[in-house]
């Protein structure tokens, strides 16, 4: 008898909990490329306090590594088949899992891409980081550390992916309209941090006078901060994403600073764009999700070393 | 033992026109003159603190290379030596970082960890038969895997270890020699280069790497155990590999797992520079060392002259390719 008043109390609570925006238990599966590294993390955590506040039940999912594009594809199936209201789908492939969404889009479930987009409308809008404005940010911090004028190179991680080429263009662009003094002399490509090392000693032996040096990523940026400190060199050193090895680099002054994206901010575009898709709200087809300069003075703000990572 | 391969054997250690001995000193007129082109048209190239970028821009390709030169003189070939550095980087990381074990012992499970991989790949050719690239493409990838699973696909850090920076960045020389900053990892180079060189030239291991490369067949037929000196040379070729993943982690105050893929092919690029047939049987240390230096030498050069990277990597293939033309036309004379 008590267990009976329990659960219809619990029923009553929970029907009237949901009852302000949906009728029913509404479902959303999160599939994201990874789950056990610290940037998925946070962004699970962005989705998972979005989904409280819109009173509605996530799942977050992702395989092993980024390489198991097949495994992503069997968890993205077995998500469909659970008939939920929304998917949310960060693609390891933008175009090879179009497919696969195409079913989720013919069983009338609404997608929401996100980190990186897919080649396809099938999405009704893509949370991610604006790549192009984030290094153009960069760029800013550079050409002010420098004094507007100068050498300045720039190490990307790789030269066909869209965060290599967008960071890239973001930070050349921005140089060439907004810094007229200031020359780009070099663009080196590596990923490798002890590549990206031997290719920045020798940037600095080739310009004597270069005044800074941009890394568009985690492993550029290790490379960066291991140059600096085997040369003694005292270019302005600016960095992308996050890691110890450049967290430290920050504290210790090698790094200037660096650009992180927003993971957690991510995550709640996700859940609220697909609460808002379900309304019928329209959406617009990328939605930017931030990024935050970082340096020695705000490395440890709440705000900031929430979307940071070891 | 058939006489022309004893005949080969000793012409290789003693004599002075042999084909190795040519090849290196061709390779070395190579180096030599690279080193002049970029002295003359890339401004900055030519300066002492460049040539210590140079050196140590080498340090981990020259001792992968010297890992699968003996591989290669064997009759064999190694494509697991960069994936298994980063491997034993890993497990330097685990011993010192995760388990808080002292410097030597971290060393050591570096070490230890490459001995094993390669005499597992040393096993499984000789016992299992399977073709050296055939195995060897399988243990890269087991390798690369073992690497991702043992860190959780994180790098692990050494800053709860200072001294391991001295294995690499540190430079130990300048309180012998005050001002000469070289870093240790080059002296390290160099060292493994030249035990690597006495193993293959003065000891029995060195005569049955050679052996063989030259002749598997005879080598088995005069009562030498093929399958365990195979194993011995895989396992030595995987220890050399560890030192490999010592260099770079120290270097960069952290193992990185994904790193080292591709590395096997410099390191190979770098044996066949300096003279090592891919058909095994003939080769040096030496040669391998140079052929690594004119690597990083092209390598830094053309940057340093600012030409496009897509480019440089198209010139780095050609090198290959002229090396080895250079061998089989000195191989047609002889």
């Amino acid at each position: 008898m008590k267990k009976k008043l329990f659960a219809a109390a619990l029923f009553g609570a929970a029907t009237m909990m949901s009852a302000p925006s949906f009728a029913e238990d509404v479902y959303f599966p999160i599939i994201a490329k990874g789950f056990s590294h610290q940037f998925w993390q946070a962004v699970k955590a962005g989705a998972e306090s979005a989904a409280k506040a819109n009173n509605v039940t996530i799942t977050f999912e992702g395989p092993n590594t980024e390489a198991e594009i097949d495994k992503q594809t069997d968890i993205l199936n077995a998500a469909i088949a659970k008939k939920p209201q929304g998917l949310g789908f960060a693609a390891l492939d933008s175009k090879a899992q179009v497919p696969a969404l195409q079913k989720a889009a013919d069983a009338g479930i609404p997608i929401v891409a996100f980190d990186s987009g897919v080649e396809s409308d099938l999405p009704l809008t893509t949370c991610t980081t604006d790549n192009v404005n984030a290094a153009g940010a960069a760029a800013d911090k550079m050409a002010e550390a420098i004094g507007g004028e100068g050498e300045v190179a720039a190490e990307i991680h790789d030269q066909t992916s869209a965060t290599g080429i967008g960071r890239r263009d973001g930070f050349v662009n921005r140089i060439k309209e907004k810094y007229p003094k200031i020359t780009i002399v070099d663009i080196k490509y590596a990923n490798d941090a002890l590549k990206a090392a031997d290719d920045i000693k020798a940037t600095l032996q080739a310009y004597p006078n270069l005044k800074g040096i941009f890394a568009s990523n985690e492993g550029a940026a290790i490379g960066l901060a291991v140059a600096k400190k085997e040369t003694g060199s005292k270019v302005v050193a600016i960095g992308y994403d996050s890691g110890k090895t450049q967290k430290d680099a920050i504290m210790d002054g090698t790094l200037l600073g660096s650009i992180t994206q927003n993971p957690v901010g991510i995550g709640e575009c996700v859940v609220n764009s697909l609460a808002k898709a379900m309304k019928g709200e329209k959406l617009e087809k990328i939605m930017d999700t931030g990024f935050y300069w970082y340096d020695k003075n705000n490395i440890t703000d709440p705000k900031v070393a929430a979307v940071l990572y070891d | 033992m058939t006489d022309s391969t004893m005949n080969q054997m000793q012409a290789e250690r003693a004599g002075f026109f042999t084909i190795a001995t040519m090849q290196k000193a061709v390779a070395f007129v190579v180096l030599v003159a690279l080193l002049l082109f970029f002295s003359i048209f890339a401004a900055n190239f030519a300066a002492w603190n460049n040539m210590v970028n140079i050196m140590q821009a080498t340090a981990v390709n020259g001792v992968l290379g010297v890992a699968v030169t003996l591989v290669i003189i064997s009759g064999g070939i190694d494509l697991a030596v960069g994936t298994m550095m980063t491997l034993t980087a890993v497990a330097a990381g685990l011993v010192l970082t995760n388990a808080g074990m002292p410097l030597p012992l971290g060393i050591l499970g570096a070490l230890l960890s490459g001995a094993v991989m390669g005499g597992l790949s040393g096993g499984i050719i000789a016992k299992l038969k399977i073709p050296p690239f055939i195995a060897t493409l399988g243990m890269m990838q087991i390798a690369r895997g073992l690497a991702l699973v043992f860190s959780g696909a994180k790098p692990i850090y050494f800053n709860d270890t200072p001294s391991y920076q001295y294995i690499s960045p540190e430079s130990s020389i300048t309180n012998i020699i005050p001002g000469l900053e070289v870093p240790n990892g080059v002296f390290v180079m160099f060292g493994v280069a030249l035990v690597a060189s006495v193993i293959l030239n003065r000891s029995l291991l060195g005569r049955y790497i050679f052996a063989l490369g030259s002749n598997e067949e005879a080598a088995r037929l005069s009562g030498v155990n093929v399958d365990f000196w195979k194993i011995i040379t895989y396992a030595l070729s995987g220890m050399i590999c560890g030192v490999a993943g010592l260099l770079v982690s120290s270097r960069l105050n952290s193992a990185q797992p994904a790193l080292g893929l591709g590395y096997e092919l410099d390191a190979i690029a770098a044996a066949v520079i300096g003279g090592t047939s891919l058909a095994g049987g003939r080769g040096t240390i030496l040669g391998t060392i140079i052929g690594a230096f004119i690597m990083s030498v092209l390598t830094n050069g053309l940057r340093v002259m600012g030409v496009q990277e897509e480019w440089k990597i198209v010139v780095t293939g050609v090198i290959i390719i002229i090396a080895v033309y250079v061998d089989i036309a000195l191989r047609k004379k002889m």
